[in-house]
């Protein structure tokens, strides 16, 4: 699977689609790749307040938990509800109906500190 | 030593492969400084035969042991069935590990199963752990999970909880920074309308420390956003009404009269159930049923993720090791008597309590201490020394509990007694005879 | 496997309990009506020969010691000795009510003041407490006195614990359950704790460190009396995790090293059964200073006499209902008993003989990540065993091949971790054979790794899918499904 160049990234493995002001976020194929089987997808209730770089929700396999950062500061305006009855999509489809939530951005200058595809790829290379 | 099996020349083999000259060289890397200042205990060893006797001598130092018991608050004198410890004393239960590799534990894991079933079925609940320590650390663990969930950092606790629930509430409740409020007692039962608004929970015990069940209707609609936390006697759910269905969101306690000796206080039983909404806020090791590569039915460790091993700080709990082998004597034990037999130790209880209060309370200037209904335990008001009383009853071989306990909440001047199936009709008119004589 | 769900309905059984011997009531006279049970909870009732077979059946599911090599790491399973079952099942110690007077219950409390008096002589530290069930529970206890000692000196600002990352989980939750936020210190190339990192963590919002000793990677941190003096400059103080006791005991003690709070797995290095998950015990040592703080009621002793003192106005309270795990007093006191001196010494020798030989002869099939002396466990790496083979892989292989798997996945800080325990229980023999299954199975892995990926082939049940279980949770028996 690659890694759509539309797309932006982090080094903690969350991947940024933008439009405009809404920027959807979800965990990349590599992150659910490393995680396994996804067996719970905890999300943030819409409304909540969030700033870059903090917990936004969790995902957990059967054996690890891992926290999902906020690529960019803002207010969580949906979250994927699918994900409750199945985690498994996470796995499936991380990149496209895997998504965990959609953001309203606060500040969009905060995208420019976002991997392109390209530079990602190479981050996950040298893993 | 014989539990060590290499002989000196299986060491010196072993040795040779390490390329090391003698045993000391692996020890090397403990500081000089520390292995000087190391000192031996001073005990030589023990044949087998001389630690028998030393811990028969022990045994026997006991006096207590042949009493005949009727204390209670929480640890009771139930009849335990032969089937129990035949099946807990196989080694293949007691020498296991805790079930991480599930293929080859499907025993204790099955067992487990079937123990978290029986407990949601005596409590009303919709998910019970595989067993806390005990009911005092489970009842902590509870209030704990309450303050995660509504994230107060307030409960209120009826006043009429045992004191060594109190006790261990108390230490979790400072050290995690939970306020306590107690809420107070009338004629021997919570006063339901004293709860405070604002806290996270509200814990209940039934039955309570003086042996009255509480009437919990209407309560869960008058906390608010609170959790309803019962502590319960297991005992009592064979004919009492589970905390489950009067709205309870945990119920606790102490499961020790499900098969397991007092033994002095441990190990014990702590029981734990809640909603299968709050899941994920429970400690403690869930076992779950799914299948195997052949599609066949097995059970294995769930929602591990609430755990210490992957949650680690975050973890809902920190505990590992709980208490296994004593949750399968439970369920053997409930597997042994059935839900009838279950039933009829909790008649048999209720009725010989009974009988033995309402003839004790007909002694003269005795009295029942409260009104309230009762399951096995009740407290006795007497007109003398209830100190004499209990002392004069211990020359006869009859134990009852320290008046200073119930002055602990200030109830002066009596006597309480739990009364279990074990007490025959001859030691209860025994007693009401010797009290009589007393007074 | 059937539950007892499954069987055919019964009706009545009885037999166990006698009949009712005084004048019947009836329970809807003794009770009001709103508080009698309506429903009829789904226990079964079956005949005893039913029962009986049933969990014998279950029993011979499972996998313990008495069948064989247990090589988990930190957990210490050595032989349970049956001596040790007989006595904790006295009658004259089971009967006994927690709530007796002290009078009447001497013999149970020497047993724990005696106990008491060997376990400070095992850490050489000053007194301890008998009622942590568990380690995990002794962690927490620790830390709670802890905060107590701190709190009494008024240095509340010391809200941090330092640990490894290769601390067990419980370690850290233990901390936060007492309130303390936790600093994670990476470890140095060499698997131990690193100095200077250590040094520019410790400052006055430190109350301490927790360490295990040794680590769980097996190697003994030879820097640690440098490092508890470091921690004790800085006003903080040291909570050694005794899970791996074994590997010095009777050679050295966490007093000795500058511990100040100590806690035994009795079920662990006291040889005392793990009962499928329990129970277990966790005395915590302590030094001088955190004394008062000691959970209440502490066991006194007066010319052989013995009593209970609740007096101790500092105490942090009490962490269990009454003294602890008496019963698992009674089988780690005998053990200590059998062992003496000599003993204790013999077992912590051969648990590191038996270590040390294992990590010899594996090394060369297997990864070894830190390749030294180690103490009484060590931790191998399935990286590269080959393509696609994980370490879960190996270990459900092993299972075919008649052993219980090592630790798996732990400590977080080796990938595909493998940790090995054998203790001083199994015989050279035992070893050579767990080596020689090792050996095949990476054989197995370039040659045939399906077989790996299938296993375990021979269990009583295939690999379980732990995703279904943890995706779709069935934890009681579907009734009426």
């Amino acid at each position: 699977m690659g890694y759509p160049t539309q797309y932006r990234y982090t080094k903690d493995h969350e991947w940024v689609e933008l439009d405009g002001k809404r920027a959807k976020v979800g965990v990349t194929d590599h992150a659910q790749s490393e995680l396994g089987d996804v067996v719970f997808v905890e999300l943030p209730t819409v409304g909540t307040a969030i700033n870059r770089g903090d917990t936004l929700g969790t995902v957990e396999s059967v054996k690890a938990v891992s926290d999902v950062y906020a690529p960019l500061g803002g207010v969580i305006v949906e979250v994927n509800s699918e994900l409750e009855a199945s985690p498994e999509t996470v796995n499936a489809d991380p990149h496209g109906t895997g998504w965990l939530v959609v953001l309203e951005v606060s500040d969009l200058s905060e995208v420019d500190a976002l991997l392109d595809a390209a530079a990602y790829e190479k981050l996950v290379a040298e893993e | 030593m014989r539990y060590i099996p290499n002989t000196d020349a299986d060491r010196k083999a072993m040795l040779a492969a390490i390329g090391r000259s003698s045993i000391e060289e692996l020890f090397a890397d403990i500081p000089q400084v520390v292995k000087d200042r190391f000192q031996p205990l001073g005990l030589s060893p023990k044949s087998e035969m001389e630690v028998r006797t030393e811990f028969d001598s022990l045994a026997q130092e006991n006096e207590a042991a042949n009493a005949i018991s009727f204390l209670g608050g929480g640890i009771y004198d139930h009849y335990i069935p032969s089937v129990v410890q035949h099946i807990t004393s196989r080694s293949e239960f007691y020498t296991a590990y805790t079930p991480y590799q599930p293929e080859i534990a499907q025993g204790t894991l099955t067992a487990m199963f079937e123990f978290q079933t029986l407990l949601c079925e005596l409590t009303g609940m919709e998910v019970a752990n595989s067993s806390m320590y005990d009911g005092g650390t489970a009842l902590a663990e509870a209030a704990m999970m309450a303050t995660r969930v509504g994230g107060i950092r307030k409960i209120a606790v009826s006043r009429a909880l045992f004191a060594h629930y109190r006790r261990v509430l108390d230490s979790y409740c400072w050290a995690s920074g939970i306020e306590i409020t107690e809420i107070p007692t009338i004629d021997g039962h919570c006063d339901f309308s004293r709860v405070p608004s604002g806290v996270s929970s509200v814990i209940v015990q039934s039955p309570n420390a003086f042996g009255v069940i509480e009437d919990l209707a209407g309560v869960k609609e008058a906390i608010g956003d609170g959790l309803l936390i019962v502590a319960v006697n297991p005992v009592s759910l064979g004919i009492v009404a589970p905390p489950g269905q009067s709205g309870a969101d945990i119920v606790t306690g102490e499961g020790q009269p499900f098969g397991l000796p007092a033994s002095f206080g441990g190990p014990l039983l702590g029981l734990f159930a809640t909603r299968k909404a709050y899941l994920r806020h429970m400690p403690g090791r869930l076992v779950g049923q799914t299948i195997d590569a052949d599609g066949n039915i097995g059970y294995t460790m769930a929602a591990q993720t609430r755990e210490q091993h992957i949650r680690r700080q975050k973890a809902t709990s920190n505990i590992c090791t709980n208490v296994q082998l004593c949750a399968l004597a439970a369920t053997v034990y409930l597997a042994s008597l059935g839900g009838n037999g279950l039933r009829d130790l909790a008649v048999l209880n209720l009725e010989k309590a009974h009988y033995m209060a309402d003839r004790l309370s007909a002694l003269p200037g005795c009295s029942l201490k409260f009104t309230a209904p009762f399951f096995n335990e009740f407290v006795l008001s007497v007109p003398s020394d209830p100190q004499k009383i209990r002392a004069g009853l211990r020359e006869e071989g009859i134990l009852v509990d320290d008046p200073a306990h119930l002055e602990t909440f200030g109830i002066t001047g009596a006597l309480s007694f739990a009364v279990t199936e074990r007490r025959s009709r001859y030691d209860l008119d025994l007693v009401v005879d010797l009290v009589g004589r007393m007074l | 496997m059937r539950t007892i769900f499954d069987y055919e309905k019964r009706s009545g059984t009885g037999g166990i309990l006698p009949k009712l011997d005084v004048p019947e009531c009836g329970v809807g006279k003794l009770l009001p009506k709103g508080l009698i049970r309506r429903d009829e909870p789904r226990i079964p009732n079956l005949s005893e020969p039913e029962v009986v077979r049933h969990y014998t059946a279950l029993s011979k599911l499972n996998y313990g010691i008495d069948d064989g090599l247990y090589p988990l790491g930190s957990c210490t399973m050595k032989y349970n000795p049956k001596v040790n079952e007989d006595v904790a099942r006295l009658p004259g110690f089971a009967s006994v009510h927690p709530a007796v007077d002290p009078e009447l219950a001497q013999g149970s409390l020497a047993v724990m003041y005696r106990m008491s008096r060997i376990l400070c002589g095992i850490t050489g530290m000053a007194d301890v407490t008998l009622q942590p069930a568990a380690g995990a529970h002794g962690e927490i206890t620790g830390m709670f006195l802890l905060k107590r000692y701190f709190e009494t000196r008024g240095e509340t600002q010391r809200t941090r614990i330092l640990l490894p990352d290769s601390a067990h989980g419980t370690n850290p939750a233990s901390a936060a359950t007492a309130g303390f936020s936790v600093t994670e210190i990476s470890s140095g190339e060499d698997g131990l704790v690193d100095l200077n990192v250590l040094s520019e963590e410790l400052d006055e919002t430190v109350a301490g460190v927790m360490l295990t000793v040794p680590n769980t990677l097996g190697i003994f941190e030879e820097n640690i009396v440098r490092i508890t003096a470091m921690v004790h400059a800085a006003g903080g103080l040291c909570y050694f995790d005794g899970a791996n006791l074994n590997a010095f005991l009777g050679h050295a003690r966490p007093g000795d090293m500058g511990a100040d709070v100590f806690h035994f797995n009795l079920h662990k290095t006291m040889s005392a059964p793990h009962g499928g998950g329990g129970p277990g015990s966790g005395p915590v040592s302590v030094s001088e200073a955190l004394i008062p703080f000691l959970p209440v009621p502490r066991v006194r002793e007066d010319g052989e006499h013995y009593s209970l003192d609740w007096e101790q106005p500092q105490s942090i309270g009490s962490m269990h209902s009454f003294y602890g795990n008496f019963g698992v007093f009674l089988k780690a006191y005998a053990y200590i008993l059998t062992l003496g001196d000599d003993g204790l010494y013999e077992a912590g020798e051969n648990a590191v003989l038996n270590a040390n030989y294992l990590q010899e002869r594996l090394k060369k099939t297997y990864q070894l990540p830190y390749d030294r002396l180690c103490k009484h466990e060590f931790v191998l790496s399935g990286k590269g065993v080959g393509e696609g083979i994980s370490t879960l892989d190996i270990a459900k292989r092993l299972i075919d091949y008649g052993f219980h798997p090592p630790t798996i996945y732990f400590p977080l800080i080796v990938h595909e971790a493998l940790m090995i325990e054998p203790t001083e229980t199994e015989s050279k023999q035992t070893l050579d054979r767990f080596a020689e299954a090792l050996e095949k199975i990476a054989t197995e892995a370039r040659e045939n790794p399906q077989l790996l990926h299938d296993a375990p082939h021979t269990a009583p049940t295939r690999r379980l899918d732990q995703t279904r279980a943890a995706r779709h949770p069935v934890l009681t028996y579907p009734f009426g499904e």
